[in-house]
């Protein structure tokens, strides 16, 4: 079992996103997390999807979604050939006690502080999955009142782009 | 030329090569009936009863004849009413268009009068699936239909109309014909590594299903048979790929498959696989199914590979063009021992033959058999009667056996055998039981209207016998709900019907029934009453490996 990142180029249409999840959860797939977002194109929408399971159910994850009409191209973005992030917000409870401690780990994480009121801190920080679940860990030794994070974003190191590989 | 949305649809459907529909029409869909009425020269509709008879109608169709099979229907419950037949078409891999209409574009989403989301229920269903969004985009959007429900593994596909654009007006100039998409060829790679493992093997047993139908490659499959000296088998949805008789075949595989096939496909050392998907009916306990061979998976669906099994050698592509491929790449070998041993499987099936005289379910399939024609298309229903007729007809050509083998149907016989009668214009055959018939027999009207050929052979139990076979073996006898005892009559029932109908009590008068059945233009109805405990056997126990295979009743009643 391991955790895998798949980049899914699909039709800029109406409902596409619906079909892809769907499929994900007539065929029970474990979803970590998904982002979609516009390209470099009006024609195509960009699903990023990250999952866990051994080869053969990554090779079935591939497989049905490549079935799927709207799809067009079905790519794993490894961790060696490319770069990944996610964007976290994190809403603290200001607690004058713990106030030095948190911005210390803050800091040390390049956290940045985009909101700040005498109750609660919303915290920033853009990184890998990893880094991002490493923070949040940290940050459970105060009040956390909210979470938020987008998913990851990944494209592939290199010239090459998703557009280039047909399924 | 400018035409109208709902002309289009019909020159559309004309243009594909679409000689008949099935369907039936409402409000939503006034518009398609007022073209089909203007066209109907060129195009004829079949009205049925219910538009579950129609989508099987287009099933049956679609399956005997490699064609598209087409549906229309009205939004909402009209609608909704397909659903069941679109899901059989999916789960057997039957290409067909099912084409609804729906309330006014600017309506939809606010629960209007017969509206209903047939989009969203049916995206699991389906291959693919529209609402058109304007007329301009109404014939390359049905054009494209036909393309994805015949192109790779075929399938259905729903195009969902709304009513403001069959009414619009746009430019329709016709086309040709859409071609299915070139099917995706084998590496050539995999194939030499498959051929290595074939020659390689002592014991190698061929195992096909629908996708060898569908890729039209029976010739291809007797070659590779005679080339490595194998015997063959098959799943549900293969029956009829090849002749019966031919002395290869060993018969279906499964819960309720033949035993030497069963025995021979968990002996043989290589398993080549052609168009099947290892469905858990044949696999039973997937922990310890074929062990001990190699399995060499071929199918144009790349994700059947790697769904159940993990194969030794998986391939990508069309049957028939990788059969081709194999074929190019073996030598002939012969395999004296291992058909040693397959016949000796065979000689131990045949002691465990039904000899009782009667009307025994054997007895009756086998007088049937004698009236068929090598073209005629039989349809079945769902329960003990469907594996009867799967385990004891005999086919002489493909695409003849018209069955549900993945949803299990109840009630698809009926559609299904209309259907495969407009394809073929054969006299055609439905076997079915009392349950399932009672669920769609109202099509008997579509029958009579249309004087189709159709000798019914109800195979009446007085019981849902397939779930009451269950009860006996698992459930302590407890027929819970499986009694029917009902007091339906169903000779004159079917003459009430319009069609003809008769008791048959014995052999010598199935004979002479089936002899007038066979002669009669329309539907013609032979009731067999046979025993409520009759077992469909052998019988793979559900999550059973081989080894607990059932094969005599005195196994049973033990
Ligand atoms: C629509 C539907 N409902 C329920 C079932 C479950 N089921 C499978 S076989 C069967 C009994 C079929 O009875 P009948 O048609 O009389 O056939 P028999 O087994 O008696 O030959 C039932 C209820 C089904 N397959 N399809
Ligand atoms: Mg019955």
């Amino acid at each position: 079992m391991h955790e895998f990142t798949m980049a899914v180029l699909v039709k800029n249409k109406y409902g596409v996103l619906n079909r892809v999840t769907s499929m994900f959860r007539r065929r029970r797939f474990n979803i970590r997390s998904l982002s979609v977002s516009e390209t470099e194109t009006d024609e195509f929408s960009r699903i990023t999807v990250t999952s866990f399971g051994d080869d053969t159910e990554k090779r079935q994850l591939a497989d049905q979604l490549s079935k799927l009409e709207d799809v067009c191209v079905v790519r794993e973005l490894t961790a060696k050939d490319s770069v990944g992030f996610e964007l976290l917000l994190i809403k603290i409870r200001n607690d004058p006690e713990n106030r030095p401690a948190v911005r210390d780990t803050a800091d040390s994480y390049g956290a940045e502080t985009v909101d700040y009121t005498r109750d609660s801190v919303i915290l920033k920080l853009t990184g890998s999955t990893r880094r991002i679940s490493a923070f949040i860990d940290l940050m459970r030794d105060f009040s956390i009142l909210e979470i938020c994070r987008t998913g990851v974003a990944s494209l592939e190191r290199g010239n090459t782009t998703i557009r280039q590989v047909k399924i | 030329m400018i035409l109208s949305g709902a002309d289009i649809v019909v020159r559309t459907l004309i243009e594909q090569g679409c000689d008949v529909v099935f369907g039936y029409p409402g409000g939503q869909i006034i518009h398609v009936y007022d073209s089909l009425y203007k066209y109907r020269d060129e195009l004829t509709h079949v009205l049925t009863a219910h538009e579950q008879g129609a989508s099987h109608a287009a099933d049956g169709y679609a399956r005997t004849t490699g064609k598209v099979g087409v549906v229309i229907a009205t939004s909402g419950p009209g609608a909704t009413n397909l659903v069941t037949g679109i899901a059989t078409a999916y789960l057997d891999s039957v290409p067909m268009v099912a084409i609804t209409g729906n309330v006014l574009s600017s309506h939809l989403g606010s629960d209007s009068f017969q509206e209903i989301d047939i989009t969203g229920i049916t995206l699991p269903i389906t291959k693919h699936n529209y609402v058109v969004g304007c007329v301009e985009e109404l014939a390359d959007t049905i054009r494209e239909a036909f393309k994805i429900a015949s192109s790779g593994r075929p399938g259905p596909v729903l195009i969902d109309i709304p009513k403001d654009i069959q009414m619009a007006k746009c430019d329709y100039e016709p086309q040709a014909p859409s071609v299915p998409d070139e099917r995706r060829q084998a590496d050539d790679n995999r194939i030499r590594e498959a051929a290595e493992c074939i020659a390689t093997s002592e014991r190698p047993f061929i195992y096909f299903g629908g996708g060898l139908i569908s890729s039209n490659a029976e010739d291809e499959l007797l070659e590779l048979a005679d080339l490595i000296d194998a015997p063959l088998g098959c799943s549900l949805m293969g029956i009829s790929g090849i002749p019966t008789d031919h002395p290869r075949f060993l018969g279906m595989q499964g819960m309720h498959g033949h035993y030497a096939s069963s025995m021979a496909m968990h002996r043989a050392d290589c398993i080549i696989s052609l168009g099947v998907r290892f469905n858990d009916r044949v696999t039973g306990n997937r922990e310890k199914f074929a062990k001990n061979s190699k399995i060499i998976h071929i199918d144009v669906d790349s994700s059947e590979l790697s769904k159940i099994i993990s194969p030794a050698h998986a391939i990508r592509g069309d049957v028939k063009v990788s059969l081709r491929k194999l074929i190019d790449n073996l030598s002939p070998i012969k395999h004296e021992e291992w058909w040693k041993t397959v016949d000796s499987l065979r000689e131990e099936e045949a002691k465990n033959t039904d000899k009782r005289e009667g009307m025994t379910p054997f007895r009756i399939i086998e007088t049937l058999n004698d009236y068929l024609k090598p073209e005629t298309p039989i349809a079945t229903d769902v329960g003990q009667h469907q594996m009867w007729a799967a385990q004891y007809l005999n086919f002489k050509s493909s695409r003849k056996f018209i069955t549900s083998g993945g949803l299990g149907t109840m009630g698809f016989g009926m559609g299904a055998a209309i259907g495969a009668q407009m394809g073929t214009g054969e006299h055609a055959v439905l076997v079915t039981g009392d349950g399932s018939f009672g669920m769609t027999l109202q099509e008997l009207s579509t029958a009579v209207s249309y004087k189709i050929p159709l000798v019914i052979v109800l195979l009446n139990n007085g019981v849902l016998g397939m779930v009451r076979q269950w009860q006996t073996l698992f459930f302590d006898k407890h027929y819970s709900n499986t009694i029917l005892e009902r007091k339906t009559d169903f000779v004159p029932l079917i003459k009430a019907f319009g069609g003809e109908g008769v008791r048959a009590t014995s052999i010598e008068e199935l004979k002479t029934s089936l002899e007038k059945a066979f002669s009669y233009e329309g539907p013609y109805l032979i009731e067999c009453v046979i025993d409520k405990d009759e077992f469909v056997l052998p019988m793979l126990p559900p999550g059973g490996a081989i080894d607990d295979i059932i094969v005599k009743e005195d196994d049973l009643r033990a």
